[in-house]
């Protein structure tokens, strides 16, 4: 007889045709299941085509993503071998299939059947009766497996073992040392998917214990995985212990709003709040694996500022709670004095989707007559918006664009102002992937070899902020030394590369030069769909130029009003226009002023700004200065879709379907009907479907204008460093307000320098210092690092506050580094020490004291 | 059909006047229920006052009609409401939809849950019927003291252990002490109405208890 196997990813070489007698094909085997034939790749694992049969096996410490380690023994089945039966049942999950193979799972084998549920008894020797106050009760593999096909009962009578419970191995992460069978998936996925090996088995025997090695938290930004993976209640959160029960959970698949890489989540929510969310499986994006930003940082979107009406600024100059209708007509009114008066800068922010990015581009076209629209909320040049029209706008995976599994699949990869882990951390996750499963080489130009590159095994081409440009160049040298010209090499690009200029000229030119594969990774996750959307000063949706007639027509028609045919003003070019009061209002969306490069002027240029009107989560800098406020729906609370780095469209619906915001796309077209224009953006599909109406275009990949790679650094003045910065994963942004257990897992903030220049300033290493700029300065501790010479590096957030806010400051500028004056203390979030967490954890930990 | 039978009829009636009333006399003096019949239910403490529930929702699970719902919370060194790590932060019974099936009260791990003979779940006002943990709480009883305080029948392991034991230990220390130990009251004896409020809040108290 011959199994016909369900669909996966492995070729269908099994059907009807498929001849019981002829000998596997290529890279298969041949064996037996239950006395069915079948066919299945060689080197998987017998669980895994026992799994395609439909047939279940037990077990807690398989997964599919780590590698096998067979340390539960639940999986056993009964193996012949050339005819001879195995002398003892042997584990599924660690027994790769073989020519010949005869197995016997339970169905077939009473030994094996008794095996596993003898098993289940043994391991449930020392397991506690935790069940009803333990969070996984009701979810558990173990107790579902013991109902299923254990015994049920215990005849274990003797004291159980006990541990101390719990114990905080991070501010996030608790421990129940009992309730943990000692499977190692947490241990594995540590060492082998996010590569921080802080956790381990420690002890032997029926004292083995997962544990953190003396004062070393479990501090890694992929510790939530853990929960979700561990098979019991051993591993879970701070933030959820105690809150809820499966049952009570209304679940929603979703796609995360916090960076660009687009992961697959699911939101469970109670009662209206989001209670957790968990990685969704996505095998072409994040597997099954997400970051503990996306994971834990959601309540944000139930805090206390949220913003529940439209404020409107009174004749007595402060904001009050208005009704929707004199919102509209004030904003309306407003908006279209603003524009008599010199016309109107629309600063979208880079955080929406793809319909709400659109509405924001129409509305300036067609409501507000103009193409003074960005969505660049950080530095930004004309420079990179050519670079986005020319290499990045319009490419998806369905256009050949570069995927995750085409970094998979890369023998190298060059990483340019980008620094994966920080900054898009599912793509670290693949890169590591890759570097580890199949040695893919990662390159990294940056003025140091940071943790995240340590861990996918890069090779580090240090170059000084600004001296990337030359570093690029070389390159594309003959000799190839990123291995660029090997098939399927990738060039990845980060945003920062905008803070110099000419790198993304320089980088564009050395993947024309190599025939590298070129991608652009920002952080936010709306920008790409932004980009894409149109709401940039040079492009309209879909790619098409401002500057090119017909592709202006096509608008044009669609949306059945002129559009200005001359490119509009940058998000710099608007800010600075509205400061000079060339600008009769603005018109923003979220934007968070202490995300832009120069945080004081932006202010100036709000409070300049004649009539400003703002759409927002939540009170912000932009709404205490706005005179209209509106209030818009946070991402769980809408539908849309994400544009991912890769251009993937991850579209997602409501999760919280009562909370009833209006998103910003619903938001400005009734504004828009306010001014009698039509958006059609009340809905994303109605946006959507507007969005196809413009028809099909294809994108001239023409370079419109020449920026030529400048290979000069710029000059330090005397004594001066030159200040290399980016953001970190988990810095105090607003998303992660009101998660203190999230902020305790932070990285410790910290300024480095290379031993010769720390040496040159008489610094020693864990010394506090003070970093100058114009407008302040910081103190952190110092941390001397392998770097180059002649700079200083600094997170983009220090203690929760840009650092540009806070000493005039960014990526590029000279500073001053000196030995903090001996009373000075480092930079702390009051946010990080966690009032909660330090009083119930505080008594059983010892060495956790925040991240500072 | 006679000319007598209207007069039968009256009959009848007439001579039902001189036979006991059937009916009761409810709400001026409602009858009592047999001493076992379950309703209300209740939240039980132990003997020091700490709450039983430890929020493990197992009896909204068990529930068939969703009448229950049950927040936990993490039990704290200085704000401890029930022995262990967890306790119920919120405990709500919606009346308008239990059926008094019992399912609860059997699933519930810790004893915690019973039901008293208290039937008087009629009220006019929907949003009164949703009990909350409060009203379902067990009144302390002489000897309790109100959460949240540590536990003060040993360390919390052993109390967990061996409570029936301790308690022992705990009322003969008092009563060695020369402490009375509060009996609970006598219940009122059968076929007895009571019919004052004050009384039902007695009767609530006396049946069904499971204070230890
Ligand atoms: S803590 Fe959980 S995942 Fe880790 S070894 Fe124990 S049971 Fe497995
Ligand atoms: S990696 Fe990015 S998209 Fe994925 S969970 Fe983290 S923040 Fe969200
Ligand atoms: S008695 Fe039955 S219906 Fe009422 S709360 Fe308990 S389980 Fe639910
Ligand atoms: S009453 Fe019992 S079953 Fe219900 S939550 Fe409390 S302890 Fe659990
Ligand atoms: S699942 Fe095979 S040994 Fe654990």
């Amino acid at each position: 007889m011959t199994a016909t196997l369900p669909a996966t990813e492995t070729p269908a070489i099994l059907g009807p045709a498929w001849d019981a007698d002829a000998p596997a094909p290529d890279g298969y085997v041949k064996f037996v299941i239950d006395g069915q034939d079948v066919v299945a790749p060689k080197g998987e694992m017998v669980i895994r085509t026992c799994e395609r049969m439909g047939i279940e096996i037990t077990r807690f410490c398989d997964h599919p993503l780590l590698e096998p380690i067979a340390a539960c023994r639940q999986c056993l089945v009964e193996m012949e071998m050339g005819g001879r039966m195995m002398p003892k049942p042997q584990p599924a999950c660690a027994v790769a299939v073989a020519d010949g193979l005869v197995v016997h799972t339970q169905r077939t084998s009473a030994v094996a059947a008794r095996a596993q549920w003898a098993n289940v008894e043994f391991i449930l020797t020392n397991h506690p009766l935790d069940c009803p106050m333990c969070d996984k009760g009701g979810e558990c593999p173990l107790q579902n497996q013991d109902l299923a096909h254990g015994p049920g009962e215990s005849r274990f009578k003797e004291a159980k073992r006990t541990f101390v419970k719990p114990i905080a191995i991070s501010t996030e992460i608790l421990l129940d040392r009992d309730r943990c069978i000692l499977c190692y998936r947490c241990t594995r996925f540590s060492e082998e998917i996010a590569g921080d090996p802080f956790i381990d088995m420690l002890g032997r025997g029926v004292r083995q214990q997962v544990g953190t090695g003396p004062e070393v938290p479990f501090q890694s930004y992929f510790s939530g995985n853990t929960i979700q993976i561990c098979p019991v209640g051993a591993l879970t959160s701070t933030a959820y212990r105690f809150r809820s029960r499966a049952f009570d959970l209304k679940s929603a698949p979703t796609i995360c709003e916090l960076c660009s890489a687009g992961c697959e989540l699911r939101t469970d929510h109670r009662s209206g709040k989001i209670l957790r969310r968990y990685a969704g499986e996505n095998g072409d994006v994040n597997e099954e694996w997400n970051c503990d930003k996306g994971r834990f940082a959601f309540r944000y979107v139930t805090g206390d500022d949220r913003l529940r009406t439209p404020l409107v600024r009174g004749t007595d100059g402060s904001l009050a709670p208005a009704s929707w209708t004199d919102a509209m007509t004030a904003a309306a009114a407003g908006l279209a004095r603003a524009k008599a008066a010199g016309g109107v800068g629309v600063l979208a922010g880079g955080r929406l989707t793809v319909t709400d990015a659109y509405a924001y581009g129409k509305f300036a076209r067609v409501a507000l007559g103009t193409n003074d629209v960005d969505f660049r909320a950080r530095a930004h040049s004309a420079e990179e918006l050519d670079f986005l029209a020319r290499r990045v706008v319009g490419v998806s995976p369905k256009t050949g664009g570069v995927t995750y599994r085409g970094l998979e699949a890369a023998k190298h990869v060059l990483l340019v102002a980008l620094e994966p882990e920080e900054e898009c951390p599912i793509v670290f996750l693949r890169l590591r992937k890759a570097a580890r499963r199949h040695g893919t080489q990662i390159t990294a130009v940056a003025p140091y070899a940071s943790y995240g590159l340590h861990k996918m095994g890069g090779v580090l081409i240090p170059a000084a902020p600004g001296a990337e440009n030359a570093a690029v160049a070389a390159l594309a040298g003959a000799d190839d030394p990123a291995g660029l010209r090997t098939d399927g090499a990738v060039i990845l690009v980060g945003e920062r590369a905008a803070e110099v200029p000419g790198l993304l000229t320089a980088v564009g030119e050395l993947a024309d030069a190599t025939g590298a594969r070129l991608a652009w990774v920002p952080r936010r996750a709306g920008e790409r769909g932004a980009l894409d959307a149109g709401a940039t000063p040079t492009l309209l949706p879909g790619g098409r130029a401002v500057t090119d007639a017909a592709a202006r027509a096509q608008v044009e028609n669609a949306w059945g009003t002129a559009i200005p045919e001359t490119p509009g003003r940058d998000t710099a070019g608007i800010l600075a226009a509205a400061a000079a009061g060339e600008l009769g209002g603005l018109l923003i969306g979220g934007v968070e002023l202490d995300d832009l490069p120069d945080p004081a002027a932006a202010r100036r240029a709000v409070e300049n700004a004649g009539f400003v009107v703002s759409l927002e989560l939540r009170r912000s800098e932009v709404t205490d200065l706005a005179d209209v406020v509106f209030p818009v729906a946070a991402a769980p609370e809408k539908a849309g879709a994400y544009l991912d780095w890769e251009g993937r469209v991850r579209p997602f619906n409501t999760a919280l379907k009562w909370a009833g915001g209006l998103d910003d796309g619903r938001v400005l077209d009734t504004l828009g009907v306010e001014m009698d224009v039509d958006l059609y953006t009340q809905t994303p599909k109605s946006a959507t479907e507007d969005l196809a109406r413009l028809g099909a275009y294809e994108i001239p990949r023409t370079r419109t204008a020449s920026y030529p790679p400048t290979t000069a650094t710029p000059a330090a003045a005397d004594g001066a460093l030159t200040l290399a910065s980016w953001r970190l994963l988990l810095d105090g942004s607003r998303a992660e307000d009101g998660e203190p257990h999230l902020a305790g897992t932070r990285r410790p903030e910290s300024v480095r320098l290379s031993p010769a220049t720390a040496e040159r300033l008489g610094l020693a290493d864990g010394t506090l210092v003070t970093l100058t700029g114009t407008a302040g300065s910081v103190t952190l501790p110092l941390v001397v690092t392998d770097m180059v010479d002649g700079v200083v590096w600094a997170p983009g957030r220090v203690a929760g506050t840009s650092l540009a806010a806070q000493t005039g400051a960014r990526a590029g500028d000279g500073v001053t580094v000196a030995a903090a004056p001996p009373d000075a203390v480092a930079a702390v979030d009051p946010d990080v020490v966690a009032s909660e967490a330090e009083g119930r954890l505080g008594s059983l930990v010892t060495g956790m004291g925040g991240s500072k | 059909m006679s000319i007598l039978d209207p007069l039968k009829g009256f009959g009848v009636t007439f001579g039902t006047m001189f036979r006991g009333v059937v009916t009761e006399d409810y709400p001026v003096n409602p009858a009592p229920v047999a001493p076992r019949y379950r309703m209300r239910h209740r939240l039980n403490r132990h003997p020091d006052g700490l709450e039983k529930c430890i929020g493990c929702e197992l009896c909204a699970w068990a529930c068939p009609a969703d009448a229950i719902y049950v927040e936990g919370g993490n039990n704290t060194p200085d704000a401890r409401y029930s022995p262990g790590e967890r306790y119920a932060k919120d405990y709500q019974i919606n009346y308008l939809r239990c059926i008094g099936c019992g399912m609860c009260v059997e699933a519930c791990p810790t004893r915690s849950l019973t039901m008293i003979n208290e039937y008087e779940l009629a009220d006019d006002d929907r949003q009164r019927l949703i009990y909350t943990k409060e009203q379902l709480l067990s009144p302390l009883l002489p000897g309790m003291e109100q959460p949240p305080h540590p536990p003060r029948l040993g360390t919390e392991k052993d109390y967990y252990v061996k409570g029936p034991e301790l308690l022992k230990e705990y009322n003969d220390a008092r009563r060695a002490a020369g402490d009375k130990i509060p009996q609970p009251p006598p219940l009122p004896p059968l076929g007895v109405a009571t019919g004052q409020s004050a009384d039902r809040v007695l009767r609530s108290t006396s049946r069904g208890e499971d204070a230890s």
